[in-house]
């Protein structure tokens, strides 16, 4: 008897996020599928960026929305069960009616962590989010007749693939293109929101949340709507996910992404919206080209290369929080459209996410 | 199966996560950050166990009725300085470096959860992904009345973390550097303006929690096994639920934590399917959380930063 060993089954690697890098041939073909993998992270990266760096609340449970939503978006849209399979839905919905659905999905589960979390402090919530991966990662895999447990869900429609194969388009240049697209418009959506009055009072939460109640803000109302945000954000990357892959299983969604997420977003720039997507396109090139060049290194590293590159980010996360806490791009001093243009007087950043995290009002060069 | 017998099996779960939980919150309270690399120092500790007992050999004669012989001494030891030789490095260039720039206890933290990433990784890559366990022999379980079976090793892991629980109770009480250490807990510049030096009150903390999650992951690997990626999967929640259980800095707190944890993650098993396990750690936290934030037995001013 093992009291202490759950059912999952041993998770070396995230399987699911791999497996479509790895089989591309070409290099034209991985560097496409590649940007797609980045845009998918990036759009995760936004939504994170939302909660943690423009309201300053810890998420360690990234993958569960994430996951929630991809199994959401699927269960929408595939069809019914078939023989010895056994999950909810299967309503054969239309694909953007599941990444909606996915979204909606994100939502709610940040809701229900949020509410009794976020009015406590700041390190319970991180703590409480620690779990939620693991817990409905076991659901998955134990709830008979929800979502066909460790077999996972097989024939989750690709979007778009029918007029592609029609055209006779490269299915996976159009992937790419509808994923850039949909990244473009939530980074609209995230700019837009955090530039407004609105992102102003997240930022002032973050920057002194006594301040922002003292000038009659809600606060646990607005860390609600920004943790709910970033949740229903992370859902739709998890959904794009979904119908890309186009099979997903409880082990897909292994807190290996939560770290790559974070690691993009403390690299490319805490409260910069530009800069996670940087951080995005930079960790993913790390994390996914590692294996790329395992037969060039020697030995005793090529066969651990994928424990290599854990190391590799969890040294990048402590390397930036240690050297370089803006990340690589910084926040953006200009909060407002209408703020004057310039360097506002205040030096680079300022009184900014840098200059909390280096205790020194004002900031300054680094 | 028989009540009793779950209730039995989750004091021994309980005590591992209690005394794990005892080292995290001693850190929670002198350092004031949420060490997310926190299990991952047990997976540590137990590996380098492994490495005494196994790697080298060092196993002796048998220890009376027990799974392990007498070079298991030797090696709960050597993990203990093997994990406080890492968190004090770990302390000198990751974690003073931040404290002294005046970093909030959020970036300190995520900066752990690095530590902790990369951590994982090397025992990954130095022991492999496979399970292991410090012996092969099959450890057989004593018959008590009423039908009840208890492995002797069992018995010792609630012995040894009450008796250590016992030790860090006169430590923190009847000791100047127990003294040092509530005062910086309490209250660090008040400490240091009566002449404490916290910077060594830190670094003794360090030291001292690592005994304790030393001794908590070689318990865990005796009564489970060896596992690379016990931390973030089976050990950090169910101990920050324990810490946050009997309040934040509060050992004993943490220690009934962890058998509350320990006692109604097994007990759950009569009613639910086992698969649903780790959620009861966490259905804890969120209703300790919701009813009590300050824990069991955590005072006004703690929760509330």
């Amino acid at each position: 008897m093992l009291p202490l060993d759950a059912l999952t089954p041993l998770a070396a690697e995230a399987p699911g996020l791999l497996p479509p890098l790895i089989t591309f041939g070409g290099s034209v073909n991985w560097t496409v599928g590649f940007l797609t993998t980045a845009a998918i992270f990036a759009i995760a990266a936004l939504a994170l960026n939302v909660q943690w760096g423009y309201t300053g609340t810890i998420n360690f449970g990234v993958v569960a929305f994430f996951g929630v939503g991809a199994y959401t978006s699927a269960l929408l849209t595939l069809d019914a069960p078939g023989d010895f399979e056994s999950y909810v839905g299967g309503l054969e919905l239309a694909i953007p009616i599941g990444w909606i659905g996915g979204m909606v999905a994100g939502g709610v589960l940040a809701l229900l962590v949020g509410l009794p979390t976020l009015r406590l402090r700041d390190d319970f919530l991180a703590i409480a989010t620690i779990g939620i991966a693991t817990i409905l990662r076991s659901i998955a895999n134990t709830q008979e007749g929800l979502v066909n447990r460790a077999r996972g869900l097989n024939g989750i429609p690709r979007p778009l693939e029918d007029s592609a194969n029609d055209l006779g388009v490269d299915y996976d240049l159009v992937l790419l293109v509808l994923t850039s697209l949909t990244l473009l418009v939530v980074f609209l959506v995230v700019r837009g929101a955090t530039a407004s009055p609105w992102g102003r009072v997240l930022r002032a939460i973050r920057e002194n949340e006594a301040t922002a109640q003292s000038v009659g803000k809600m606060t646990t109302s607005y860390r609600i709507q920004s943790f709910v945000l970033g949740g229903a954000l992370m859902g739709l990357a998890g959904a794009i996910f979904a119908h890309r892959i186009g099979t997903i299983a409880p082990d897909s969604f292994d807190n290996l992404t939560t770290f790559l997420v974070w690691t993009m977003v403390i690299v490319g720039g805490s409260g910069n919206n530009r800069g996670v997507m940087l951080g995005a396109l930079v960790v993913g090139f790390v994390w996914f080209g590692l294996p790329l060049i395992q037969e060039e290194l020697p030995d005793f590293l090529g066969t651990r290369v994928f424990m290599l590159r854990r190391i590799a980010i969890g040294l990048l996360i402590i390397g930036f929080v240690l050297a370089r806490p803006q990340g690589l791009l910084g926040e953006e001093a200009r909060v407002s459209r209408f703020a004057p243009r310039g360097d506002g007087g205040g030096g680079l950043w300022p009184g900014g996410l840098w200059s909390r995290i280096r205790g020194q009002p004002g900031g300054g060069a680094a | 199966m028989d009540i009793l017998q779950l209730v039995i099996v989750g004091m021994v779960v309980g005590s591992i996560i209690g005394l794990g939980a005892m080292g995290l919150t001693l850190t929670f309270g002198v350092l004031k950050f949420a060490n997310f690399a926190h299990a991952d120092l047990m997976t540590l500790g137990m590996y380098l166990a492994f490495f005494v007992v196994v790697d080298i050999g060092i196993v002796g004669p048998h220890v009376g009725p027990f799974s392990f012989g007498w070079g298991m001494i030797l090696a709960v030891l050597f993990a203990w300085g093997g994990v406080a030789a890492f968190t004090v490095g770990v302390d000198r260039f990751v974690f003073r470096p931040l404290r002294r720039r005046g970093t909030d206890f959020l970036s300190i933290g995520i900066a752990s959860l690095g530590v902790a990433i990369a951590l994982q990784a090397v025992v990954q890559a130095v022991w492999g992904s496979a399970p292991l366990r410090y012996h092969s022999e099959i450890h057989r379980a004593l018959d008590f009345a009423g039908g009840l079976k208890i492995k002797p090793d069992q018995i010792l892991i609630i012995g040894l973390t009450l008796a250590m629980a016992l030790a860090l109770y006169l430590l923190l009480h009847r000791t100047r550097l127990g003294t040092a250490m509530r005062a910086t807990s309490d209250n660090a510049p008040l400490a240091e303006a009566s002449g404490i030096d916290t910077e060594r009150v830190r670094i003794a903390t360090w030291v001292i929690a690592s005994a304790l999650t030393a001794v908590a992951g070689v318990m865990f690997a005796l009564q489970s096994q060896l596992r690379f990626d016990a931390g973030f999967e089976f050990l950090l929640l169910p101990m920050f639920a324990a810490v946050i259980l009997g309040g934040i800095g509060n050992p004993w707190g943490a220690l009934v934590g962890g058998l509350i944890v320990g006692i109604s993650q097994e007990l759950s098993t009569e009613w639910i399917n086992t698969g649903f396990k780790p959620g009861v750690p966490f259905a804890l936290l969120i209703l300790i959380l919701i009813v009590r934030p300050r824990g069991l037995f955590g005072s006004e001013t703690q929760w509330s930063t």
